[in-house]
């Protein structure tokens, strides 16, 4: 359980999620807070991305999916019936296991999402880019080949270039899935580096299967197993002293 | 904090782009429903001429009346005879590009030239047969042997070998797709146990790959059915008083005769339709021709693709 | 564990037997091996060698043109202008005449009024359907038209003209206040038909060799469906959409039969889509079944089936060109 002088951010409650046949969330329940980051560690398959799926439904792009239970961000249900996807996806953005950039420059792939959403003024444009490089760490690297292909960058750039995409929306939330699995040590530490500093503006939910990163990272840790929540509490509990054996089982490795 | 629920933005970029996904929509109707008007014309037109007589008698009376066995006949054989010369060099050129060229310059070339080859315009076919298959090798082999005029000459054994080139496309690029669908596994488990390629190939893959060579086959018989322009200087004809058949001597055995010209469906439609001196009078008979022709070519891709879905099917479930 | 004994004596049997023929079957089966490489080498280079064949002996008659006939009169050739009796630079083609004239200009004119209306109305058409059938359509749906498109692109194009000749002719010359019923207009329509299921098709497969992550991207960000299909998908896929454009040209102008029947055969220059026109194939298709062998006019028509094959030939390798550069742009 989360300490009662933070805020939360993200209600998720009694959550069953099934894609096709398969079941690959029970009756979760978790309050994420807000401007923390919160990290979802657990084996393949324990539906940790599945969770963060949820919250910005972008698992419906896939396929059909049923959900029982709820999501609400800020006290409104993501499922609601007047929810609008197309405004949620703003206010919760995303950042992929695998980089995917749009095969485009640097400058209009972080561009791109204020585009979408309205900002045709090239000034503002060119500063909501300054703003989201800079907070994804970026900006120094990349301010003088802003018309370079975004295919150019290396694996550990083109994540954080992802990252600045996803900033460059101002959402509040960000929800990051495995993002330093295709990633180098030194891209995978830059990432790190990214997301402490990220933690004073947005709340973040980073699934990893590193137990590591998790523990460096994270404020709160939440472990899941084949789709139920096992423990979920402050990320020091968690690795010095859980709650549960089956968290102290996999964070000592007896199985992964 | 903004209310997650919408905003007028949005929901104008939602209306504009439901409104440009429907224009796809619509045109993709349409374009479906010009196929249907198509065929719907030439049935309405033509399906009163369609009688037992029409389609086993001869044509009488200046192509006004009787029937057009003929040109069903002839058509037939044509295509027989295509695809006689154009399935095994079609197969054996899709077996090399997939089974041992590898992916290298020499690979791309070759799909190079078959991607051309299918672009090739159909009246250069045409010229090509006259150029190369009668006034070359024709005339060639009449030179060789002294034969006067026999090779040399329009006749439907270089229609057919005309159209096999025409046709080598289908049946190489759906031979591929028949043997890209035996999964991988399948070779190694019979390389496993010794096997050399050819071994494999013909025990294992071509079996299974049976399927989809019918389908480029069948696919094959119905573009060399429809074609018309490779036909018009390479033996087709408007009207002959006699089947291209020959008896072999001192039997009562009839065979397709490949020296003679004959008549053909898409031919006889073209000039009975332009070139026709009673223009109303055949009207009918033209008709009646194109709906046996379109009837036809429809109903053996309608068979290709459904034949091909199913076997694709099985395929899925069997993997699976 | 060990083997039951009898079992064990089959076994060796099997195996003796083995080793018995093994050494005479393995040898021949190698050399059957090698064969067959060998003869799947030789098919596999047929397609080549049938392109060269159709070149050389295009060539073979098609050159001896170039030697016959002034390269000149390919473009235009001065005559005497029969009323005002002045001579003067004209560019027709008239090769059964007095003074043959083989002026290409007309043909190529009239193949290009019928190819680039035909590409463009087909190229809008077909992206529609291709963009329908990749992102928009339901598996279900995509099951039904994928089909009709194909059995569209069977249709034999004599039976397309032969329609348009009967119906459609003139009921557009009646909606377009056209000054003759068989004219471009009609042939680049006809044509359009034989060319938007192929392009449509193309389009479909340079939208769907997109990778899903690409997609997702898109939509993480709040985009609509049409939005990631306009802003991304579209300028992703530009290149292989170019190259169906491409590809659908290279058709267009290939076209024999329908432009044969519908457009009028008059090899005049023209830029009035509702005039009669004639376009290179029309004019191989018409004439060369009645020119003597080895006449001037018959290699002036393989010279011109040179040309035509050459054009269609160097599209084709443009459109390779664009698809493995968007291969190669694809791939991060």
């Amino acid at each position: 359980m989360i300490p009662l002088d933070v805020r939360s951010k993200i209600e998720i409650k009694g959550l069953s999620y099934w894609y096709g046949n398969h079941q690959a969330l029970r009756e979760v329940t978790i309050s994420l807070p807000e401007k923390r980051v919160t990290a979802i560690i657990g084996p393949s398959g324990c539906g940790k991305s599945t969770l963060i799926k949820s919250i910005n439904r972008i698992g419906e792009v896939a396929g059909e999916i049923r959900i029982e239970g709820e999501v609400r961000v800020d006290g409104e249900s993501v499922y609601g019936e007047e929810v609008d996807l197309v405004d949620l996806r703003r206010r919760v953005g995303m950042v992929f296991q695998k980089p995917n950039p749009f095969p485009q420059t640097i400058y209009r792939n972080v561009a791109f999402g204020p585009r979408l959403h309205g900002v045709a003024d090239k000034r503002t444009l060119d500063e909501i880019v300054e703003r989201s490089l800079r907070d994804a760490a970026m900006w120094e690297e990349v301010k003088d080949r802003l018309q370079d292909s975004a295919y150019g960058l290396s694996g550990g750039q083109q994540q954080r270039l992802c990252i600045a995409r996803a900033l460059a929306v101002d959402p509040e939330i960000i929800l990051m899935d495995e993002p330093c699995s295709a990633l180098d040590p030194t891209g995978t530490a830059r990432i790190e580096e990214t997301v402490a500093k990220l933690k004073d503006r947005y709340t973040v939910i980073i699934v990893t299967h590193n137990m590591q990163q998790a523990a460096r990272v994270s404020d709160f840790t939440a472990f899941m197993l084949t789709g139920s929540l096992v423990e979920y509490n402050p990320t020091e509990r968690v690795f010095r002293n859980p709650e549960n054996p089956m968290t102290e089982d996999y964070i000592t490795g007896r199985f992964g | 904090m903004s209310p997650i629920t919408g905003r007028g933005g949005v929901r104008a970029r939602k209306i504009f782009g439901r409104f440009a996904e429907g224009l796809c929509t619509g045109t993709t109707v349409l374009t479906v429903g010009a196929l249907a008007y198509l065929l719907g014309g030439i049935a309405a037109g033509g399906w009163r001429t369609i009688t037992w007589d029409f389609l086993t008698k001869a044509p009488e009376n200046g192509m006004t009346e009787g029937g057009i066995f003929p040109a069903i006949f002839g058509t037939i054989s044509l295509t027989v005879l295509m695809i006689l010369m154009a399935l095994p060099l079609g197969v054996s050129a899709a077996i090399y590009l997939n089974e041992y060229a590898g992916h290298g310059l020499v690979s791309r070339i070759i799909r190079a030239a078959v991607n051309n080859l299918a672009g090739v315009p159909s009246i250069v076919f045409g010229l090509f047969g006259l150029g190369f298959f009668i006034l070359f090798v024709g005339r060639g082999i009449d030179r060789a042997f002294g034969l006067g005029l026999l090779f040399g000459q329009p006749a439907m054994l270089w229609a057919a070998a005309t159209l096999a080139i025409l046709v080598l496309p289908v049946i190489i690029v759906a031979t591929e797709e028949a043997l890209l669908a035996v999964p991988a596994s399948q070779r190694e488990a019979a390389y496993a146990v010794g096997a050399t390629k050819w071994e494999v190939l013909r025990k294992i893959v071509l079996p299974q790959a049976r399927s989809g060579i019918l389908t480029g086959a069948i696919l094959g018989v119905a573009r060399g059915a429809g074609e018309t322009a490779p036909l018009l200087f390479t033996g087709c004809a408007y009207f002959l008083p006699h089947l291209p058949v020959v008896q072999i001597p001192h039997t009562p055995v009839w065979v397709i005769n490949p020296f003679d010209q004959f008549m053909q469906l898409s031919y006889h439609v073209f000039i009975m339709s332009t070139q026709s001196h009673n223009p109303t009078e055949v009207r009918p008979i033209v008709f009646g021709t194109a709906l046996v022709l379109v009837s036809l070519t429809f109903l053996m891709n309608l068979g290709a693709i459904l034949w091909r879905r199913r076997y694709r099917r099985l395929l899925e479930e069997a993997r699976v | 564990m060990s083997l039951d004994p009898s079992l064990e004596r089959t076994h060796s049997v099997v195996r003796a037997r083995a080793m018995e023929g093994r050494v005479a079957r393995r040898r021949k089966q190698r050399a059957i091996d090698w064969l067959a490489g060998k003869y799947f080498a030789v098919s596999g280079t047929l397609a080549i060698v049938f392109i060269m064949l159709i070149f050389i002996f295009l060539a073979r008659e098609g050159l001896k043109a170039l030697v016959e006939v002034h390269p000149m009169r390919f473009i235009g050739a001065v005559t005497e202008n029969v009323i005002t009796e002045k001579p003067e630079f004209t560019m027709t083609w008239q090769p059964v005449s007095e003074t043959p004239k083989y002026s290409l200009v007309p043909l190529m004119a009239g193949s290009a009024l019928v190819a680039i209306p035909a590409t463009i109305f087909s190229g809008l058409v077909g992206l529609a359907c291709g963009i329908f059938l990749a992102e928009i359509a339901s598996r279900r749906v995509r099951e039904i038209v994928k089909p009709g498109l194909e059995l569209l692109a069977g249709v034999p194009t004599v039976i397309i003209g032969f329609f348009i000749l009967v119906s459609v002719a003139s009921f557009l010359q009646e909606v377009f206040h056209a000054s003759r019923r068989l004219n471009a207009f009609v042939g680049a329509l006809g044509v359009s038909v034989v060319i938007i299921p192929t392009i449509a098709t193309l389009v479909e497969d340079a939208l769907r060799a997109i990778p899903r992550e690409i997609r997702e991207g898109a939509y993480a960000l709040g985009a609509t469906r049409w939005e990631t299909i306009r802003r991304v998908l579209i300028p992703t896929g530009a290149s292989g959409i170019s190259a169906a454009l491409i590809l659908g040209m290279g058709r267009a102008l290939g076209e024999t039969m329908i432009v044969l029947m519908v457009t009028g055969n008059a090899a005049v220059v023209t830029s009035d889509i509702f005039k009669s026109i004639r376009t290179m194939t029309a004019t191989l298709a018409a004439e060369l079944g009645e020119v003597a062998q080895g006449s001037e006019q018959y290699h002036v028509l393989f010279f011109v089936g040179m040309v035509l094959f050459t054009i269609t030939f160097l599209l084709n390798m443009l459109a390779e060109l664009v698809i493995s550069r968007m291969r190669r742009k694809l791939t991060l």
